[in-house]
């Protein structure tokens, strides 16, 4: 078994509408397990095309993607959703949290749908997740009743809920201010250390970068530094 | 799959958006309660139409019939044999009317157990003499024991003791129109007269209303020995076999059977009633017609609202299938959502129908032609309340289906970016 955990091989990504555009060139790189790693590079340059790519979410590309040394091509649309749920915690820079759930429902909704766990055992597991996260206080609140920090860190508990592969971020911090990022920040830090988690962001900070293991710098959707 | 949780996420879209579910469930529920409403008395209202005729009507009627001679001289002649021939020289017999061996006939039908019960009868051309002038009318002289059990008679004698006619001799029920031309009360005796020309008097022991005018207005009844009497028949005179069948649907191939079995005219209901059938379905087919319209216009309430729920919920989509829910899994959410409102919304609306119909039920409806009817008529068939039941799932179904399937086709990447 190889470390690596997400493995893209010459991906390259057109976009038609209005005009041909090349917008990711020849995408090549690998992340191992327990690796903590930010892309950065200009508003504009791919970055969130190159995650939305690599979660599973858009498969309109050339090139190949391995998740887990799984091949990602070719698979169908229920399949993708399974590797989803269970491999990849997603934070975006909205949260997008469900309004009618609590924070407990909201975090324990991918788990029900994975199904590995018993109704309280997924219970008993977002309890722990936002117990890491600091907020288990808020658990029976109603999503839209909680702070813009407090609800990425319901978002990040969310991601976690399924113990997945990876978790990949797109700007998690973008919409908070210095302190709630940095809250952000060292709960990422945190799941690496403890956790071994393997973490791929996506961020313009680049303090937050430079603070992480490994950066990978792209321009004018190629990658320059990694 | 996980249906607990997929009802469960439906569940919580629905709640959060009550309001508009409310109002969609309302329209589904109006729309079933005026179908089985609508259905219920229509057909309540072809029953009591068709019972006026066809409760009172033998499923099968064996009877002579005055017609020409099929066989005329011209046909012997071996020039003209084959030829088609105009010339009718033997003219129908006078006194073809009666049954003969009628009592073999009847005795033969009350063995054939696909018969529910057979009744004699004679129908002859009479006139009520009322002072100077003639009315002219029909009497039918009846068994009067079998046509009540097989006719109801007894529903029909609005004033006077049916069995009167049976017990007391020479005696008569009046059509309510014939006694009110002629005046005549209970007790009075009356005179007729024969198309033949001999006279009778009889004793007038009740009315009879069919809540047919034309026919109250001629018909009268009488014993069969009393029309005997008149007629100067014997006493196995008969003209009409009343037969009434197990299975009204076995009407016309029997009919066919005993015409060739018993050598006489037989006539079946449907084919004397089909002016009646032709009513029934048209205004049962304009209940169903407007039953489903209502519902259909209660399936655009739901796509509607599907449509919009779908489109506030753009990002819950989005978000259900970034972290692992599959297209199918949102389409089951949406189709949820909608069969729950169409289930809600027509059970209540069959509870709602029923209440609706049994409140028309209460209505008083009394005419001088219905003596039977004394409220709206309404049929409590359960078939409505299937059918009702089936269709609001189907339309609520057809109405979810589209905004599902948009739903679950939605790209969460378009969605996430968006922001
Ligand atoms: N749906 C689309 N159609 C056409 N061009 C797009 C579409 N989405 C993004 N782009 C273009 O692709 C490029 C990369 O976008 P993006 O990956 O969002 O950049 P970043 O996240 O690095 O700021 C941009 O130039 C953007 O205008
Ligand atoms: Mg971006």
């Amino acid at each position: 078994m190889s470390n690596k955990i997400l493995e893209s091989i010459n991906i390259n990504k057109f976009f038609h509408d209005p005009l041909t555009v090349q917008v990711l060139k020849d995408i090549n790189f690998s992340l191992n397990k327990g690796e903590f790693a930010s892309i950065i590079g200009k508003s504009g340059c791919g970055k969130s095309t190159l995650l939305y790519i690599l979660s599973t979410m858009d498969t309109d590309y050339d090139g190949e993607l391995f998740i887990d040394d799984v091949i990602i091509r070719g698979k169908k649309e229920v399949e993708l959703a399974k590797i989803r749920n269970e491999k990849i915690g997603f934070v975006f820079q909205f949260h997008y949290l469900l309004n009618e759930f609590t924070v407990l429902r909201n975090v324990m909704l991918p788990g029900l749908k994975l199904g590995k766990y018993s109704e309280k055992e997924v219970e008993h597991r977002a309890y722990e997740k936002l117990k890491i996260l600091g907020i288990e206080k808020e658990a029976l609140k109603k999503a839209n009743q909680l702070s813009g920090g407090q609800k990425q860190r319901v978002a990040i508990a969310r991601a976690l809920i399924n113990d997945p592969l990876i978790i990949m971020g797109d700007e998690p911090t973008g919409n908070l201010d210095k302190k709630n990022s940095e809250i952000v920040f060292e709960i990422f830090q945190q799941l690496v250390k403890d956790f071994n988690q393997s973490l791929l962001i996506v961020t313009h900070d680049n303090e937050f970068a430079n603070r992480t293991h490994r950066i990978i710098e792209m321009e004018d959707g190629k990658i320059i530094r990694m | 799959m996980n249906f607990k949780l997929i009802s469960d996420i439906s569940r919580s879209l629905l709640v959060a958006r009550w309001r508009q579910t409310l109002v969609a469930a309302i329209g589904v529920t109006f729309s079933i309660t005026m179908f089985i409403t609508l259905l219920s008395f229509m057909s309540g209202l072809n029953d009591l139409l068709d019972g006026l005729i066809l409760n009172r009507t033998a499923h099968i009627r064996l009877y002579n019939d005055i017609e020409p001679s099929k066989h005329q001289p011209v046909d012997e002649s071996n020039e003209y044999y084959k030829s088609y021939n105009f010339i009718r020289s033997i003219k129908p017999k006078n006194d073809r009317l009666e049954i003969y061996n009628s009592g073999a006939i009847m005795a033969a039908l009350k063995k054939d157990s696909r018969i529910l019960g057979v009744a004699p009868k004679i129908t002859t051309p009479i006139f009520y003499n009322v002072g100077t002038t003639d009315l002219t009318g029909v009497i039918n002289g009846i068994d009067v024991e079998a046509e009540n059990q097989l006719f109801k008679f007894s529903d029909y004698v609005t004033s006077g003791n049916y069995i009167d006619l049976k017990n007391i001799p020479n005696s008569i029920i009046l059509g309510k129109g014939v006694a009110n031309k002629m005046l005549a009360n209970i007790g009075d005796v009356i005179q007729v007269t024969t198309s033949k020309g001999e006279l009778m008097k009889l004793k007038v022991v009740g009315f009879f209303q069919s809540g047919l005018l034309d026919l109250d207005n001629v018909q009268s009844y009488a014993s069969i020995g009393t029309t005997q009497k008149l007629l100067g028949a014997s006493n196995n005179y008969i003209t009409d076999i009343q037969i009434k069948l197990n299975d009204i649907l076995t009407a016309p191939p029997l009919a066919k059977e005993y015409e060739r079995l018993f050598g006489v005219e037989a006539m079946d209901i449907q084919t004397a009633n089909s002016q009646f059938e032709t009513g029934s379905s048209v205004r049962s087919l304009i209940s169903y017609a407007v039953g489903i319209t209502l519902l259909i216009v209660a399936g655009f309430g739901i796509y509607n609202i599907l449509n919009m729920m779908i489109f506030e919920k753009m990002d819950s989509i989005a978000i259900l299938k970034a972290t692992g829910f599959s297209g199918k899994d949102v389409n089951l959410i949406f189709i949820t959502i909608a069969l729950s409102i169409g289930i809600f919304g027509g059970l209540l609306g069959l509870i709602f129908g029923l209440g609706l119909s049994n409140a028309i039920d209460q209505i008083p409806f009394n005419t001088a032609s219905l003596p039977t009817i004394k409220t709206y008529p309404i049929n409590y068939n359960p078939k409505f309340y299937m059918i009702g039941a089936i269709f609001s799932i189907i339309t609520t179904y057809f109405a979810g289906y589209f905004p599902a399937r948009k739903a679950s086709k939605i790209d969460p990447v378009i969605i996430i970016r968006g922001k």
